[in-house]
Formats: structure tokens, C-alpha cells, sequence
């Protein structure tokens, strides 16, 4: 689970907007009820507050109305409702948030009522004490002994998994990969448990993910071959883990499944949020963020986690700059946000971009220090979208006859037409991820414009 | 950058089966991430064996395959590789896929993979692995395809802030139909039935559509096809370039709802080439617009081509004269009665009948006078009466001039011919037929042998097909007489089309005073044809009967359609006055369970949504982003006068 993030109280005056608060939904229905509640209709007693808080009474179907009040000071908003619903947020607390982000005038600036106050007040006494704790690490630390004894045990049950997935390959190949596509997804499911056994969940995802390629169309043969070809360099590197250079060592035990943490120097900076998405994963649903370090220049993904039904507890605003502190993992890549300097601030420009040739560049170059990347962070500079044929698409340069094909699963995704419709033929600048499949869109700008247009929605 | 996994080469001490190793060569990550300087075109994907699917490369490997390695890796190439990699690297990519597809136990490793030191499968995903990161790291982009024309520029001014949030709500909340949503609609507005308003007082605004909601909008319209003119003019020219790439959206690019692409009506040049070489829904389109401008000219311009046009294509531009139709057209239109096509015939025959003063409208009044006449001779007895004699048959003539001989199933030929000519004769031919009779006084008098309502249906399609407000009055008769009881007809779809033919002052008092005389139950249809929004009496008496019929105990859902309707059509600014009804008064004796209750949210949406409405329309007043003026849309929207609010059924 991410760390929670700390943020100042003080928010005044950052409204946000209706797409932020629908983001916030844990499925799709929420937001539909959501949104018919974000109109005054059936809200009385509605206010905010100065420092972040905003509250009021839903009439629902029964008699006495349900009490909602939501705390937005801070990168993760909280949620209280006296409604039954175990959605989170639940309707009236999305409805809620839609008539303040409207600037709805039944909404009125005010101080708490008490029954709001009361909540308030705990839990921010809870945040405050939460933020003295990561100031002073945690005293009680278990006794470093036992921590390295299961340590060790737990690389040892690894290693066992991976030699035996590593005879599993084996088999595979001896066999031949066309023998195999038969038993296809239901082989690669039970060795996927295996490595769960093994307490190797990277590796066990790998594997899973084995099982969809031979459905994947023509050319399965090739993309299985490359994958299978990958897990066994993973497991070769994960043997050979005490040899290598410390950072691709690290990268192996995250690749792996080790969990990382973050560490280092913290890194300020004013960061973008560049893109926020889910993707459900297993009984998880995963939300990815990208922030782009204006002075630093560096890009930085923000993980976090919810079980289905329940969205991801942060929810950075987008298209907005944070003025905050980034601590790393070893990966460089992800980051946990740390202390947050002032509030949220709209962009002043896109981020500054590159040609396709330099994407394709950034992309080999992380491969070094991962190469089982499928993809990296790229802010595509000019760049025109146009369909290349049936059923495919390519992002243009502007100004050289080079392209890149979109990922063909964003194909199928509506942030495609959106891309389209921001671009009408024209070059915009386009955020997205660059791999060996293609590139997927996620963020686009249209030229010379600040307003940041996600990609990812619904 | 460190070179000590990439020189390190396959150890001595490596054993057959159980090899815990990854410090083979040109399998550990480093090595084969900096290995990317070979010549990339032994990777050839295809030329493969017979037998095995031909693998489909992405672009980017296309790329990387043309590539003579133009990208030339800051990887130093004297250090990165090793012996194994190098042999690995000279056999081709679609060998290693063969053996792997077949198997090693089938195939043999080819030349320079085999060792000693390495069991075969290892081996194989040794060299596939050192080739997939080498691939990867080497990409280069795809040759670029044919840029796409840009759209062309849209003028209009960008919506303000707060519009712009508002229609993405509403079009998020398109899908979520309360109907699909399960039954009850609660006290929330239904944002669904707001979009066709927000898109009309957009488009009165003259604002452009945000790019990004485009698609939304093109998905609303391809769902609702209520929605599309409006929503297709709001899309506006970057829209229609959009809906170009997107088969989903193709409805966008049929029929002249566009009106993008067409050229000025003023510039004759073009219109005249697009005329003649246009595809036939561009053809239509400019027809249509020419038409509204300079209705001789669109008949001038359909004249040129007329005779060898198809017929089908003859149909819909007939069609499209039915807009700004005038004596001016008769002539063309009575030489189209002699059309080959019958279709196109009955068409020209009933846009004539619609004209009065037409040669086939008299030649209808001469028939119809011999089939309907004024009967005086029971004057003493119980006063004049009508009486009707049908056609007994359906001669050549009259079949030229739109006449159907065969009538539909279930109807007599002769009551079919006598409609026909009834329907398409002049109304203004009856008062002299009638001893001098007013149309109210013709529509009161008795009709002999049953022949009433056969002879008032056509009549009523009479008045709607020439537009006659003093027969449409007539024939809708007082509206507190009971509906059965009237003159005229007792359909209400028809009553609609009557009152439709009527001002709209008056329309909305007629409906007014139906509602106060019989409720709602029987007003959808009627209230559908009013101007919104509805004035002040008819509101008032529409609120007065719902709070009638919430006392009378009954459930709102029997009222959900004019509920609807109200919610979408009442004027704003009643919202105020209707605050008082969405309190739930105590539950009555004889009223239903629960109803009490179930009105209040009902009325508690009503006034939700009135204020929706009332904030849509002050948001698309708003002045627009403050951040870009622009004194060219300015100069261009002011002299456009607002015109009157359309209907909205």
C-alpha cells in the first residue's frame, strides 16, 4: 500500500473540477448516480470551508437525510457519509463534491456544522500525528535479525521457484511452443500459483501474462518466444543477482516481486500531474500517476492501490503542478510523495518534448538499467495523429517523415478520438508511454495551449 | 556504463540440467541491452518455413528492420560483446522462432547456438532473449504515413468555464437512462433530456465546441437522432473533419445537416460544379440551402438536371421544394405529374394540393364538390345536413393527380378515394358550398349516413397540409368540450398536428384551457406542440393540475410523461413559485400508500431541474474565456439576431 501522502491544510481557493471529482468514482455506476446528485436539487444545508472541507445534507428515500462530508485538503481526499452504501466515495459524497466543484450557490462558505466538525477535527488530528511519524522513523523497528533471517528465506524460496518455472521453459521448448497452445492458459495459470507459492509475484504475473499471448493473433509465436526469452533472462538474472551492479541488481529483486521502498534524498520540485489511470489488476485496481519535475526534468510514477469497488485512496489533480518532495525507489523511477510545499498551481506550459526518433532513444536507453521495460514516460513534441491504414494509427513528427504507431490496445480506447479531436490535423504535444509495441496515448496538449486533456477517461 | 556483465563469457563450471546461472553470456541484462550495434538486417521475420504463422511486425520493428542501425548506440561497440552473442546474432530471428515453435526436441539448434556447456532450451532462450532486448533497444521509428488534411478553422468563440463543465455532465450522464437505472427516478434532475436544450441555446450562442468533448458529442448524436441537427451544427466543421475518420460517425456526413462543406449560395460557379458533380448528399444538402436563401434559384438550379436525375433521386429533391413552397413552383411541379415514376408523382401531386390556388388543387375542389354537398332539404325537419356521395371509381385523371386506387387493407375502396380528394381539395372552396357557412359553422353540421368522421379526418389533413389556422381552429373546437364530443377528430396525434398549425400564443391558451377543463391525462401529445418555453397560463394551469391530481391520492409515475415534459419545458423562472409543492404534506385518508411522499421528490426534480436549466443558460451567457477576445467573432456574431427558441417535443 502507497504511503499516504501529507498535505498542508491551507487549499483555499483550489476548486476542482468536475472531471477531477468524477475520477474519483470507483466504477462506472458511481459516477452516473454521482452525477445526478451534484445538482442543489436535493442537498440542504450544503457548505465549504476555507480550509477544505465541504459538507451538507442529501434527501434520499428515507426519512431523515444522509449526512456527507468530504475533506479535500491534501492530495487524498476523505470521505464520510451516514448513508448504508459501501461504495467509497459513495454517490452523495461524489454528488457533493460535483455541486462544489460547479460552484454551486446552495453551497455556502461557512464553518462546519458540529456533526461535520467532529470528524474533521479527528481526522486531521490523525493526519498531523501520521505526519510526525514519518518525520521520526518509526521507533519500534523489529529486531533486524529475524528481518534478515526471512529475508534470506524468502530469496531462497524464490530462487527454488524460479529454477523450477526455469524447467517449466524448459519443457516448453523441448516440446515446442505450437504443442503447447493447446493447454495454453490453464498450464501457465498453475505455474502462475506456483510462483505466488514461491513468493515471486513479479514473477508470477510474467507468467500469467504468458497465457494470453498465443489468443493474441497472428505473430504469437514470435511474441511468446520473446516473452519466454525474457522471464528466462529474469530468472538468470535473479541467480546471478549478487553479481551485478547494484542498481540492475535492485531492478531484478523489484522485477522479481521484492517489494521496494522508497529512499534517498528527497527530490523538490514543481511537479505536473501529468496523467492519473487505473488499471484493474487481479482483485486490485491499480492507479498509476505521472509527474514531470519542471526543473529537474525528471519523470516520476506515483502508485497506488484499492481493492476493487473502492477507488485508489490519492487523487493528484491533473493538469495542475504540486510544489512538493518526490522520495525515489531504487528503480528511479517510481516515487512516494512526501511534503507538499503549496497548494496545487496550474500548469505554465506542457512539458517540453521530443521528436519520435529521440522516444525510441529514451526507450532503448532505459532498457539498460531495465530490460524488461515494456515501455517508458515520453512527452512527444509536434506531433500530428493520423490513421495509417485498416484499424491502425500513427503519431506524425510534424517537421521530419518519421512516425510512431499507436499501441494497438489504445486503438480501441476513446482517448484516441479525443487525441484526434484535439489535434484536427494539427501537431500537438502528446504525453504518453513509448515501447516496443508502440506508443500509448495518455495526455495531449493542442499547440500552444496550457489546458491539459486526458486521454485515459471513460 | 559498466562492460563487466557484457565481456563476461560462459563459464567453465556450468553444468548441464540444474544451472543456476544467469551469467551465461549474452543473457545477462546488461549484455544484451548494450548489444545493440549488429547489423539489424539478419533479422529477418519473414522468409519463413512453411508451416508456421507468418508473425505480423509492428511498425517500429518494420522500422528497425530497414534500419541499417541508424541509430548507432552510444553503447561502445568495441566492448560490449561477446563470442556467444555474436554467433547467436548471425542466425536469423525466424530460425530461433521455427525451433521454438517445433521444438528442440524436433529440431536441431542451428550452426553456432549448440554448446556443449548448455542444454538446447537454454540455449534457445539465451539467443531469443539477447535478440528481443537488442531489437527493442534499437528501434526507429515507421516511415510516416499521408499527414492528414487539417480541419478547417472554426470561428466561433470557445464556451465560457462553467458551460463547458456543465455539457461535460451532461454528456456524462447521457447513458445513465433512469429507466435503465431501475425504475424510480429519485429527486436528481435527468440530465439526458437537458442536452438537446443545452446544444440549441449553445448553437443560438454561436460557440464552438470544445475539441475534446467532440467525440461525446458525435456518440450522443449517433445515439439520439433527435439530437443530431443540433448537435451536428454545435460539432460544427471540426466535427464533421472528425466524424470523416470514425465509421461509428458516418451518420454525421449523410444529408445536408452539415452544411459545412457546401460552398456560398451566392457563388453560383460552385454551386453550379458541386450541383453537377457532387455526391448525392452533398447534392441534397446544397439543394436545401439554396432553397431557404433564393427559392427560384433552387428550382432554376433542380430544373437544369431534372430529366436525368434517378428516381429515387427525383424523390428527394422533390422532397426538398416542400420548404419555401410557393405558386412559383406549379408549373415544374405539374410537369412532374406526369413524372415515369409514380413515387416521384404522388409527391409532386401532394406539395400541389398544398398550394390553393394550384390548377390540380382546383381540379381536386371540382371533384370533391361533386362528393360532398349541402343537403337543404330537411330544413324543416330537423335542419341542413351534409351528405356525401364517394367516388365509385378512380379514373385515369385522377390517378394522375396523386390519387391512390388501391386503398390499404381493411378500408373501402371508396372511402379511400373520397379522403383522398377531400384532403387535397382547397378548404376555402367549403363555405361557398355550404350556403356561405364559417368553417366552425360547417364542422357543426350534421353529416348523413356516417360518413362524419371519414369526411372530417380529411378535412383536418387538409388543414394541416395548407396550414389553414381558421379550419385548424374549427375542426379543434372548443377545448373544454369533452374530446370524443368535438368536431374534427378525437386523435390526438391529429388534434397536435391542428394546433401545430396555429400561432403559438394561441396554441399554448387552447392547451391551457384543455388542461384545466380535462387534466393531463389525455395532454401529453398536445403540450408536446408547445412553444418552450411555455407561457405563463399554460405553466400555471400545467402546475395547477398536477397539484390536483397529487390531492386526488393518486401516484406521480401516471403523470411521468407531462412530469417530464414540464421538467424540460416550464419557463426557469416558476422554479420559485413551485418550492412550495416539494414539501411532503401529511399522508391523506384516501390516497395511495406512500404517494405523499413520492410527489414531493417528483416536484423536488421538477424545480431541480428548472434551476439546472436556469444555470445552463446563465453559463452560456457568460461572457466568453475572458483570456481571448477576439474581435472578429464579435463583429461576427452581433448582427444575428436570436432566433425564436424551437420547439422541443
Amino acid at each position: 500500500m502507497a504511503a499516504r501522502s501529507v498535505f498542508p491544510m491551507n487549499q483555499q481557493g483550489v476548486r476542482w473540477t468536475a472531471e477531477q471529482v468524477l475520477a474519483l468514482a470507483p466504477d462506472a455506476a458511481s459516477r452516473k448516480t454521482g452525477s445526478r446528485l451534484g445538482t442543489a436539487g436535493p442537498w440542504s444545508e450544503a457548505g465549504s470551508s476555507g480550509s477544505g472541507a465541504v459538507w451538507g445534507l442529501c434527501r434520499g428515500s428515507g426519512r431523515t437525510p444522509y449526512r456527507t462530508v468530504v475533506d479535500t485538503a491534501g492530495g487524498s481526499p476523505a470521505y464520510k457519509c451516514s448513508c448504508p452504501s459501501r461504495k467509497f466515495p459513495c454517490k452523495h459524497a461524489l454528488g457533493l463534491l460535483l455541486l462544489w466543484a460547479a460552484d454551486e450557490p446552495v453551497v455556502k462558505d461557512g464553518e462546519a456544522p458540529d456533526w461535520a466538525e467532529e470528524w474533521l477535527a479527528a481526522r486531521r488530528a490523525k493526519a498531523a500525528a501520521a505526519a510526525g511519524d514519518t518525520a521520526h522513523p518509526d521507533p519500534k523497528t523489529p529486531d533486524p535479525q529475524a528481518a534478515k533471517r526471512r529475508a534470506e528465506q524468502r530469496a531462497e524460496r524464490i530462487t527454488l521457484g524460479a529454477a523450477e518455472l526455469e524447467q517449466r521453459l524448459s519443457d516448453l521448448l523441448r516440446g515446442g511452443l505450437a504443442a503447447a497452445e493447446p493447454s495454453g492458459y490453464g498450464l501457465w495459470e498453475e505455474t502462475a500459483r506456483r510462483m505466488v507459492d514461491a513468493q515471486a509475484p513479479g514473477l508470477a504475473a510474467r507468467v500469467r501474462e504468458l497465457g494470453a499471448v498465443p489468443a493474441s493473433g497472428p505473430g504469437w509465436p514470435a511474441r511468446l518466444l520473446e516473452e519466454c526469452a525474457l522471464l528466462h533472462l529474469l530468472d538468470a538474472a535473479w541467480g546471478a543477482r549478487e553479481r551485478l551492479p547494484e542498481p540492475l541488481a535492485a531492478t531484478v529483486r523489484g522485477r522479481v516481486g521484492l517489494t521496494t521502498s522508497a529512499g534517498g534524498p528527497p527530490v523538490r520540485d514543481r511537479w505536473l500531474v501529468l496523467s492519473q489511470y487505473d488499471t484493474p489488476d487481479g482483485k486490485l485496481v491499480t492507479r498509476r500517476v505521472w509527474l514531470y519535475g519542471e526543473e529537474s526534468g525528471r519523470t516520476a510514477l506515483f502508485l497506488s492501490f484499492g481493492a476493487v469497488g473502492r477507488a485508489p485512496q490519492t487523487s493528484l489533480p491533473m493538469g495542475l503542478t504540486l510544489d512538493a518532495e518526490l522520495t525515489f525507489h531504487p528503480n528511479r523511477i517510481r516515487a512516494e510523495i512526501g511534503h507538499q510545499f503549496a497548494a496545487p498551481a496550474p500548469i505554465g506550459s506542457p512539458p517540453p518534448g521530443v521528436d519520435t526518433t529521440e522516444a525510441l532513444h529514451a526507450y532503448g536507453d532505459a532498457l539498460r538499467d531495465d530490460p524488461w521495460l515494456d515501455s517508458w514516460p515520453v512527452t512527444l513534441h509536434r506531433v500530428i495523429p493520423a490513421p495509417s491504414g485498416a484499424a491502425a494509427w500513427q503519431l506524425i513528427d510534424a517537421d521530419a517523415p518519421f512516425a510512431l504507431p499507436v499501441e494497438p490496445t489504445a486503438l480501441s480506447r476513446p482517448g484516441l478520438w479525443k487525441l484526434a479531436a484535439v489535434s484536427a490535423g494539427a501537431p500537438v504535444t502528446v504525453f504518453g508511454e513509448c515501447g516496443h509495441r508502440g506508443f500509448t496515448p495518455l495526455t495531449a496538449w493542442a499547440d500552444g495551449s496550457t489546458e491539459t486533456v486526458p486521454l485515459t477517461e471513460a | 556504463m559498466t562492460s563487466t556483465q557484457c565481456t563476461r563469457t560462459r563459464p567453465a563450471t556450468a553444468s548441464g540440467a540444474a544451472r543456476p546461472g544467469g551469467d551465461a553470456a549474452g543473457c545477462s541484462p546488461q549484455g544484451v541491452a548494450h548489444d545493440q550495434h549488429h547489423d539489424q538486417r539478419t533479422d529477418r521475420h519473414h522468409d519463413q518455413p512453411e508451416g508456421t504463422p507468418v508473425s505480423e511486425r509492428s511498425a517500429p520493428e518494420e522500422a528497425s528492420r530497414r534500419a541499417t542501425d541508424r541509430r548507432a548506440p552510444e553503447a561502445d561497440a568495441s566492448v560490449a560483446s561477446s563470442a556467444a552473442a555474436a554467433a547467436a546474432s548471425a542466425v536469423s530471428w525466424e530460425e530461433l522462432v521455427t525451433v521454438a515453435l517445433l521444438g528442440t526436441d524436433r529440431r536441431t539448434l542451428p550452426q553456432g547456438l549448440a554448446g556443449p556447456a548448455k542444454d538446447a532450451p537454454a540455449a534457445l532462450l539465451d539467443a531469443a532473449a539477447h535478440r528481443t532486448v537488442r531489437r527493442r533497444a534499437g528501434l526507429v521509428p515507421a516511415p510516416a504515413a499521408p499527414r492528414p488534411t487539417p480541419a478547417p478553422h472554426d470561428p466561433r468563440p470557445p464556451l465560457p468555464p462553467a458551460a463547458r463543465r456543465r455539457l461535460a455532465q451532461l454528456l456524462a450522464g447521457r447513458s445513465a437512462s433512469p429507466a435503465a437505472a431501475g425504475g424510480r427516478r429519485g429527486t436528481a434532475p435527468d440530465l439526458t433530456e437537458l442536452l438537446p436544450q443545452w446544444l440549441a441555446a449553445a448553437n443560438r450562442r454561436r460557440y464552438q465546441a470544445p475539441p475534446a468533448l467532440l467525440p461525446a458529442v458525435l456518440d450522443a448524436a449517433r445515439a439520439r437522432t433527435d439530437l443530431r441537427p443540433q448537435a451536428l451544427a454545435f460539432a460544427g466543421v471540426r466535427g464533421l473533419w472528425l466524424a470523416g475518420l470514425n465509421p461509428d460517425w458516418r451518420f454525421a456526413l449523410r444529408g445536408g445537416s452539415s452544411g459545412s462543406a457546401l460552398p456560398d449560395p451566392d457563388d453560383e460557379a460552385a454551386v453550379r460544379s458541386l450541383w453537377e458533380e457532387g455526391l448525392f448528399a452533398e447534392r441534397v444538402g446544397l439543394l436545401t440551402t439554396v432553397r431557404a436563401k433564393d427559392p427560384a434559384a433552387a428550382l432554376a438550379l433542380l430544373a437544369t438536371t431534372w430529366s436525368t436525375e434517378r428516381a429515387e433521386d427525383r424523390l428527394m429533391f422533390l422532397d426538398s421544394l416542400r420548404s419555401g413552397l410557393s405558386d412559383a413552383d406549379e408549373p415544374f411541379l405539374e410537369r412532374a405529374l406526369s413524372d415515369r415514376s409514380r413515387n416521384v408523382r404522388t409527391t409532386a401531386a401532394e406539395l400541389l394540393s398544398a398550394l390553393p390556388g394550384s390548377a390540380l388543387a382546383a381540379r381536386m375542389a371540382t371533384r370533391a364538390a361533386t362528393c360532398v354537398s349541402l343537403d337543404r332539404s330537411g330544413r324543416t325537419a330537423g335542419g341542413e345536413r351534409v351528405t356525401v356521395e364517394a367516388p365509385h371509381e378512380c379514373d385515369a385523371d385522377m390517378q394522375r393527380d396523386g390519387v391512390s386506387p388501391t386503398p390499404p387493407a381493411g378500408r373501402g375502396e371508396r372511402s379511400w378515394w373520397l379522403g383522398q380528394l377531400v384532403e387535397s381539395a382547397p378548404l376555402h372552396t367549403w363555405p361557398s358550398r355550404m350556403g356561405g357557412r364559417t368553417p366552425q359553422e360547417i364542422v357543426a353540421l350534421p353529416v348523413s349516413d356516417d360518413w362524419k368522421e371519414e369526411l372530417h379526418a380529411a378535412w383536418c389533413r387538409a388543414a394541416v397540409r395548407q396550414r389553414d389556422a381558421r379550419w385548424s381552429r374549427a375542426l379543434l373546437g372548443a377545448p373544454s368540450a369533452p374530446p370524443a364530443a368535438g368536431p374534427g377528430t378525437s386523435s390526438f396525434a391529429e388534434r397536435a398536428k391542428l394546433l401545430a398549425v396555429l400561432p403559438h400564443g394561441e396554441r399554448a391558451e387552447w392547451v391551457a384551457s384543455f388542461v384545466a377543463a380535462h387534466g393531463l391525462s389525455e395532454a401529453f401529445q398536445l403540450l408536446a406542440v408547445c412553444t418552450v418555453p411555455w407561457s405563463e397560463p399554460l405553466g400555471r394551469a400545467v402546475v395547477d393540475a398536477l397539484d390536483i391530481a397529487r390531492d386526488a391520492g393518486s401516484y406521480p409515475w401516471s403523470f411521468s410523461g407531462v412530469m417530464g415534459l414540464a421538467e424540460r419545458c416550464l419557463d426557469p423562472g416558476e422554479a420559485d413559485r413551485l418550492e412550495i409543492l416539494t414539501t411532503t404534506p401529511d399522508e391523506q385518508e384516501d390516497a395511495s400508500p406512500g404517494a405523499a411522499g413520492y410527489w414531493s421528490e417528483a416536484f423536488q426534480r421538477l424545480v431541480g431541474t428548472l434551476r439546472l436549466r436556469a444555470a445552463m443558460l446563465a453559463e452560456l451567457s457568460e461572457p466568453p474565456d475572458r483570456a481571448h477576445p477576439d474581435p472578429v467573432q464579435a463583429a461576427q456574431t452581433a448582427p444575428h439576431p436570436e432566433p425564436a427558441a424551437h420547439p422541443h417535443p
